[in-house]
């Protein structure tokens, strides 16, 4: 028996019997999707009788209130776009100032790498640990900022005192900094990815290098850095443990960003250990806004991200 | 032939680990309260050197999911710092027996430098928590402490975010001694405080008093006393202001007057010398058990707790029970008996 008839023939019996891999894949993949059906469908079962009770004004309803058996969410849902919002503010300029200056070749390629690195690194931290960070550092350093800011600009609403430790500010400036590797990893991916000769022709035509980065290379890569934004905002609406542990967890509405807030994912972790009945199915219909909130804006971040690797490759 | 080998092997060690330890020591679990949990986990830990055979597994998974887990039958015992309720109790077809097995107070822990033995009045104690009284030197809290120099500060208020027996019992004092609290607050395991800032936990509550100056929070007394936070003294119902110390606990919990189910609150002590707020927190047994030798190892570990246990209470920040409750807590024990 030489080798190749044996290969040939294994090849041909291995053509021949049911294909295990594509099986395989077809039940991990099916498994997946099933497991997203079955996890809503449970948390809209159980949110059923607060959703049957409160309708549509378990969202305007500002009243959290278990003992009285009043359930309405509206801070929190403001608390998390909020906070959110706050922390994109301060992430945005800062991550794409990263991945303008990591894409571009200011430094040798080695160091770049190594920053690169560090800020990737980012979100490999868990959560509890940055939440016990901002509880030691961050809060005494927001505290007397904020502190100076009421003194200073305390007639402005959002600046409004009492100053908190534990506010909305707080928790957006350590959100900000959980978010930042997705803004600066997928902005960077999106600079990198301007064709070479779009940038050559820039230089060609006589424009000087920030000429050519806030005239042609930032705006062909736009839509990604859209998209990072968009996907950040999605994981900042999402966090729980970091947010619950320096938001303050309070469900009344108030302008000030130096007052304590209240988010719907820190609402979950708090309140599911001891609640019962009512609370219960009111904190699965919490649950369910939530997973609603955050699919709508991964969905835009997805669907925009396709779009700009779609132009891009017509460029290329 | 050699795959029959294996597999066999494979079955007898399978067999050999599920089953040997059940046949040689007794295994009991329970589920429940935070709060006592690390007193429980003491006494585990010590009656298994006394009684080897005996492995008790406690797990503090919080006092509402300790009463689901007891009414589902997944433990054999379960503990709560609200007892059960008589719906709650209904629901189990063997019956319950509810034993308080170890107590503690709660104190108003604050945060000023300078500041020492701060009295608090009744009004006081509520009008912080609706947030009527907002600063310091407010006449209201100026007037029962001549001697301070209060600042000039905002009163930041801290309070317990997640649901918790802590926030039920602080909550049922302040009702009981304020109807305005009763009005626009209420009793419950989580509340919506008009004012302030919340901590998850003890521990968070505890960080958030002693990172802010000008906080004030309530927190169980081992927290306070662990951290060296400034605890207030506060207004009993005879008026006096007591500072609150195992002592103080203790006067409280003595007098308490006991009903056949043995879940009653203090919710307004009326002694000279109680302090006001303190709770018992009860352990939750089937009146009836199928398996004899469980029934014994069960009752030898509970009478452990409350005699030899209560010696490690004042260490970890509990107040041990009074005499006069051991004894009720162990005529109650009595009363389980075998299906």
């Amino acid at each position: 028996m030489s080798a190749p008839t044996s290969q040939s023939n294994s090849l041909a019996h291995y053509k021949s019997g049911p294909d295990f891999f594509r099986l395989l894949c077809w039940l991990a993949s099916a498994v997946t999707v099933l497991t997203l059906g079955w996890i809503i469908f449970k948390i809209v079962e159980s949110a059923w009788p607060a959703i049957h009770k409160f309708g549509w004004d378990f969202l305007t309803s500002s009243a959290w209130l278990p003992n009285r058996e009043r359930f309405g969410v509206f801070p929190f849902i403001v608390g998390t776009v909020v906070s959110s919002f706050v922390a994109i503010l301060m992430a945005f300029p800062l991550g794409l100032a990263i991945a303008i200056f990591l894409s571009e070749n200011f430094l040798p390629a080695p160091v770049r790498q190594v920053i690169r690195f560090v800020v990737e690194m980012l979100a490999a931290i868990p959560s509890v640990v940055y939440g016990l960070w901002g509880i030691f550092v961050v809060i005494p350093l927001s505290k007397s900022f904020a502190d100076w800011m009421v003194s200073v600009f305390g007639g402005v609403p959002i600046f409004a005192g009492p100053a908190y430790g534990n506010s909305l500010f707080t928790a957006s400036i350590v959100l900000a900094i959980m978010i930042l590797p997705t803004i600066t990893a997928i902005s960077r991916n999106s600079l990198s990815s301007v064709p070479k000769t779009l940038r050559e022709g820039a230089y060609a035509l006589g424009s000087t290098r920030w000429e050519a980065i806030l005239g042609v290379i930032l705006p062909s890569a736009a839509p990604g850095i859209v998209a990072a934004t968009i996907l950040a905002l999605g994981r900042a609406m999402g966090e729980t443990m970091a947010v619950a542990m320096l938001i303050g967890n309070s469900s009344r509405l108030s302008w000030s960003i130096f007052s304590p807030a209240g988010t719907l994912a820190g609402l979950l972790a708090n309140q599911f250990g001891e609640a019962q009945e009512l609370q219960v199915n009111s904190l699965m219909y919490a649950a369910l806004i939530l997973i609603i909130i955050t699919l709508f804006v991964n969905m835009i971040g997805e669907a925009v991200l396709r779009y700009t690797q779609h132009q891009t490759a017509g460029i290329r | 032939m050699k795959l029959k080998t294996t597999l066999a092997t494979c079955l007898s060690l399978a067999t050999s680990l599920f089953l040997t330890p059940k046949a040689s020591a007794q295994q009991i679990s329970g589920a429940g309260a935070t709060f006592p949990a690390s007193l429980y986990q003491r006494w585990s830990v010590e009656f298994n050197k006394v009684q080897p055979a005996v492995k008790v597994n406690y797990q503090s998974v919080g006092s509402g999911a300790g009463v689901k887990n007891f009414t589902q039958g997944v433990v054999d015992f379960g503990a709560s710092d609200a007892a059960m309720s008589d719906a709650e109790i209904a629901k189990v077809k063997q019956g319950v027996v509810m034993i308080p097995a170890t107590a503690g107070i709660i104190v108003f822990a604050y945060n000023l430098p300078g500041v020492s033995d701060l009295n608090l009045s009744r009004e006081a104690m509520s009008g912080i928590y609706l947030g009527s009284i907002k600063k310091w030197n407010d006449p209201m809290i100026v007037k029962d402490n001549p001697n301070a120099k209060l600042p000039d500060l905002p009163i930041q208020v801290a309070s317990r975010s997640d649901g918790s027996g802590t926030t039920y019992v602080f909550t049922q004092h302040l009702s009981a001694i304020s109807s305005k609290f009763s009005d626009e607050v209420g009793t419950d395991k989580s509340v919506t405080f008009p004012v302030g800032v919340g901590g998850k936990g003890n521990e968070g509550v505890t960080a958030l008093v002693k990172q802010s100056i000008g906080m004030i929070g309530y927190v169980e007394y081992g927290y306070a006393r662990d951290n060296g936070l400034a605890m207030a003294h506060l207004q009993n119902k005879s008026g006096t202001f007591v500072e609150p110390s195992m002592e103080s606990g203790t006067a409280t919990l003595s007098a308490v007057q006991f009903p056949e189910n043995l879940r009653v609150w203090p919710e307004d002590p009326t002694g000279v010398n109680d302090y006001p707020i303190a709770t018992f927190t009860w352990l939750l047994f089937y009146k009836e058990y199928s398996d004899e030798a469980k029934l014994k190892a069960l009752k030898e570990f509970v009478n452990y707790g409350l005699t030899t246990g209560q010696s490690f209470a004042e260490d970890l920040g509990y107040i041990p029970l009074p005499a006069s409750v051991v004894e009720k807590s162990q005529a109650a024990l009595a009363t389980i008996i075998k299906k």
